[in-house]
């Protein structure tokens, strides 16, 4: 199958951003005629590598290969060019465009369109008889389901003579049937001499259709394996791969009585896709729950509908014995006791344009507190910042600086001052490290440890393996909005990576 | 609504709205010279009737007021990140609020108490249904935004159309007494603020002639219960997260749509609160187009003062002087009439709010060198 020169060769590809090294020194090689699978966790680097080869970034180091020669890939113009297609994770359609004026986009050759629609109309018919690739060329793109709007995707890479198809993540955003005629097309496409290169972290796809199969972790190309000979177990050790536990010093759980309840909680989006699908689960007094699995799998949307920020579909929400899952105000919930760290700081947990005294009383605004009536004390509200910043170890103790300018860790001891001071029966953090550097991750870890200790029930929503796993006293692992199980911290990460790809086991 | 900075404050607030004023004089002088007449002479009369004689500051303070209410207005929006251009009609339709009290509920309460009393008790009354009903103007909009999703843009100026016909019909269908020709209503006497010069005449003191009244201190008084509202109030602080993020507002529990409401309310207020100015202190009766363009004077004055109440007084004034030094222009070259000023006031509004980016990727190069 493989011929003698590769499609593609990447040769020492390195990339940084700033402080962080997404690729280091990444040598891949891709067969042509052949469907090649990169898997990795979030954040592993495929997609950079991708872009990079897509010329969207630029290498720092490292050449790039099309058949033997080496190429330089600027911008994306030069990579379709050198028939290079990308489906991209987030489709890059215009909705109320025909499918046929989409496929023409960027190829419309004159001033007038009569022509160009023309060659295409013919080109797509060619099209949907070689690859079961059948659209209607007049549908509206907006109007098309999203399987469909994926077809038309790929349909405008090959009209612009595609030789070499990139797909990120595709099958995220399908429904199961609409996957396996995905993969029936991809199958078609790679008979037909094309090469395929699937992005995914489903390990049970890259099973059933790619040939080949490389694996990223933390921005190196860790494995390379041919399909045929390696099995699901290899490749989830091989992408979460053995880590170093972080140490964190914690006596045993005692936990009591139940404090959160969920209960058959679905919630589905505009487009009637699940994206928390029937799970259930408690949290108990005294002990942290973790939530693993690979970011986008409904962990931020669970968190969103139990911190009432959305409304759930379909299920309960007990806490503290009371259905709270029709409440859609987070600030009815921080009243009743519940605390939320959210994942994403920058855009929720605290507002960077405002003082840092401003952000430190976020949702709490109208504590009585803080001033009663109409009136907000800033002196109390800078105070009571300045108080909380010294216990937390803020770093500058200065409540009048803009949020914006302290550093990720800071920002985060800040949130967590905030929400830990309210004095919570239930703490939500989600994400509490992400981007905080070690000396914070320690601080905020023990002081996660102290709270469970003081008998406080704490879910955690994290993707970082080490954290959930050295923090929890139970483990849920959340794959495609459904608790696919509950493990001991003691697990071994094989085990935690397969049921984060999606496969099911037997509890070990 | 203001740009992100990493600029020292006082680059922020002080060089960049000077230099963009520098430049709208600039470009106002070289439309001067293409008149053909002599930009330095006119500049001369622009600032220099005003400046120095007491009427000339009587006027400026009186032009102030009103762009201090309408200013406010633009900037409370400004804070919840909304863009209220509809101040003209806020501050035209409120005019039924400033009126109708002074017209219906004066007479009544003048035939029961002494003049001394029932004078201010009808203003004050006046004054909070001027408020009230541009803040109904306002809501409007307001409403449309939180839950229709109808871009606030789009809706205020349409609603300054609306506004403007709607008036027109009231006074001279509504408010206009049969037999009168003048499309106006009849005088209000029942609530008549003083200007200067007749306070000063009550004092036996000779003043300058000039439509001035203490309705100033009520600006001021306004712009400080703005700063208060915004920077001192919980409301504001939910006003301010709904303007600044709101995804984090949301987080934090507030209701993005009742703020938006709420905010669009005190806006049409305080554009309201010009109509109780000009309708009881200045015409004493409700006539057509006293707005006058204030409305939108207001966004420039907003965007000049940095939506701060501070630097919304200080606007005021330099568009307070602008205003009267125009008139004074008018007079005294014949071939320049008051549009200039519109001109100039277009072109601040252009170089402070379309262009004021402009500078600031050069003077952030400098600065951080310096830093």
């Amino acid at each position: 199958m493989s011929t003698a020169i590769p499609a593609i060769e990447l040769i020492g590809i390195d990339k940084r951003f700033g402080a962080v090294h997404a690729n280091i020194n990444v040598s891949l090689a891709i067969a042509q005629g052949s469907i090649h699978g990169i898997i990795g966790e979030n954040g592993a680097g495929k997609s950079t590598l991708m872009s990079i080869l897509f010329g969207f970034y630029h290498a720092d180091k490292g050449e790039i290969k099309l058949r033997g020669q080496p190429v330089k890939i600027r911008s994306s113009t030069d990579a379709i060019s050198h028939g290079i297609g990308m489906v991209h994770q987030h489709f890059m359609l215009v909705e109320p465009f025909t499918v046929l004026e989409n496929i023409i986009l960027g190829a419309e050759g004159g001033s007038l369109i009569g022509p160009a629609l023309d060659k295409a109309r013919a080109a797509l018919k060619r099209l949907a008889d070689e690859y079961e690739l059948d659209v209607d060329p007049n549908a509206i793109v907006g109007e098309l389901p999203v399987g469909l709007q994926q077809r038309v995707e790929i349909l405008k890479a090959l009209y612009k003579g595609a030789e070499v198809l990139i797909l990120d993540e595709p099958t995220g955003v399908l429904t199961p049937a609409e996957a396996d005629h995905l993969f029936r097309i991809l199958q078609q496409l790679r008979d037909q001499g094309k090469t395929v290169i699937l992005i995914t972290h489903k390990l049970r796809e890259i099973m059933a259709i790619t040939d080949r199969v490389s694996v990223m972790r933390r921005g190196e190309l860790v494995a390379d394996f041919e399909t045929k000979k390696t099995n699901v177990g290899e490749l989830a050790e091989a992408m979460v791969g053995r880590r170093v536990l972080l140490r964190v010093d914690k006596k045993p759980a005692k936990p009591g009585e139940v404090v959160l309840d969920v209960r058959g909680l679905t919630w589905r989006d505009k487009k009637n896709i699940a994206r928390v699908d029937d799970a259930s689960f408690t949290v108990r007094k005294g002990e942290i729950v973790g939530i693993a699995g690979v970011s986008g799998n409904g962990q931020s949307e669970l968190l969103d509908v139990i911190t009432g920020i959305t409304r759930a579909t379909s299920g309960q929400v007990l806490f503290k014995g009371e259905d709270v899952g029709a409440i859609d105000s987070a600030a009815e919930l921080r009243k009743r006791g519940m605390a939320h760290v959210p994942e994403d700081r920058h855009h929720r947990g605290l507002i960077t344009t405002f003082s840092a005294a401003e952000s430190a009383i976020l949702g709490y605004q109208r504590n009585p507190a803080l001033g009663n009536g109409f009136r907000l004390n800033y002196e109390a509200v800078v105070n009571q910042t300045r108080k909380q910043m010294e216990e937390f170890d803020v770093r500058p103790v200065d409540p009048l600086l803009k949020s914006g300018k302290f550093s990720g860790g800071n920002q985060q001891k800040i949130i967590l001052a905030r929400e830990i001071g309210s004095n919570p029966d239930l703490l939500i953090v989600g994400q509490p490290t992400r981007g905080v550097d070690i000396g914070a991750i320690e601080f905020i870890h023990r002081r996660l440890i102290e709270l469970r200790d003081q008998g406080k029930a704490i879910l955690l929503v994290s993707v970082e393996l080490d954290e959930i796993r050295s923090l929890s006293d139970r483990i849920l692992v959340m794959f495609s909005g459904r608790i696919m199980g509950e493990r001991p911290p003691s697990t071994d990460e094989r085990d935690l990576g397969l049921l984060m790809a999606g496969v099911a086991q037997e509890a070990a | 609504m203001s740009a992100r900075s990493d600029l020292p404050r006082w680059v922020d607030i002080g060089l960049i709205p000077a230099l963009n004023l520098i430049i709208a004089f600039v470009m106002a002088g070289l439309v001067v010279l293409v008149i053909g007449e002599n930009p330095f002479r006119a500049l001369s009369i622009l600032l220099g009737e005003p400046l120095f004689s007491l009427q000339g500051w009587c006027n400026i303070l009186y032009y102030a007021t009103n762009f201090i209410f309408t200013g406010l207005c633009v900037a409370v929006a400004f804070h919840a990140g909304l863009f209220n251009i509809g101040g003209e009609g806020q501050a035209y339709i409120a005019g039924l609020g400033a009126a109708t009290p002074g017209l219906f509920i004066g007479a009544a309460l003048a035939a029961v108490l002494p003049n001394a009393l029932s004078q201010p008790i009808t203003l004050l009354i006046c004054l909070v249904c001027s408020f009230l009903v541009g803040g109904l103007w306002g809501l409007f909009p307001g409403y449309l935004q939180a839950k229709r999703g109808s871009h606030i843009v789009i809706t205020t100026i349409m609603l300054n159309f609306i506004a403007a016909s709607l008036m027109q019909y009231m006074i001279n269908r509504v408010y206009r007494p049969l037999g009168m020709q003048a499309v106006e209503s009849r005088a209000v006497n029942d609530a008549y603020i003083w200007n200067l010069r007749e306070i000063g005449r009550a004092f036996g003191a000779k003043l300058p002639s000039t439509p001035l009244t203490p309705v100033i201190f009520i600006a001021l008084l306004a712009a400080f219960a703005v700063w208060y509202l915004l920077w001192r109030s919980k409301l504001g602080y939910e006003i301010r997260a709904v303007g600044a993020n709101q995804d984090a507002a949301v987080y934090a529990g507030i209701n993005p749509a009742r703020i938006i409401m709420i905010t669009m309310m005190i806006s049409g207020g305080l554009a309201g609160l010009l109509a109780f100015h000009e309708v009881l202190g200045t015409q004493h009766r409700l006539v057509l187009e006293y707005v006058q363009g204030a409305g939108f004077v207001g966004i420039a004055v907003a965007l000049m003062g940095r939506s701060h109440p501070v630097g919304i007084v200080l606007a005021a004034l330099l568009f307070g002087l602008l205003s009267e030094g125009g008139t004074q222009l008018s007079f005294e070259i014949q071939t320049i009439s008051k549009d200039l000023v519109v001109v100039i006031q277009g072109l601040v509004v252009l170089f402070m709010g379309a262009l004021e980016q402009a500078f600031h990727p050069w003077l952030e190069r400098y600065f951080r060198r310096e830093g």
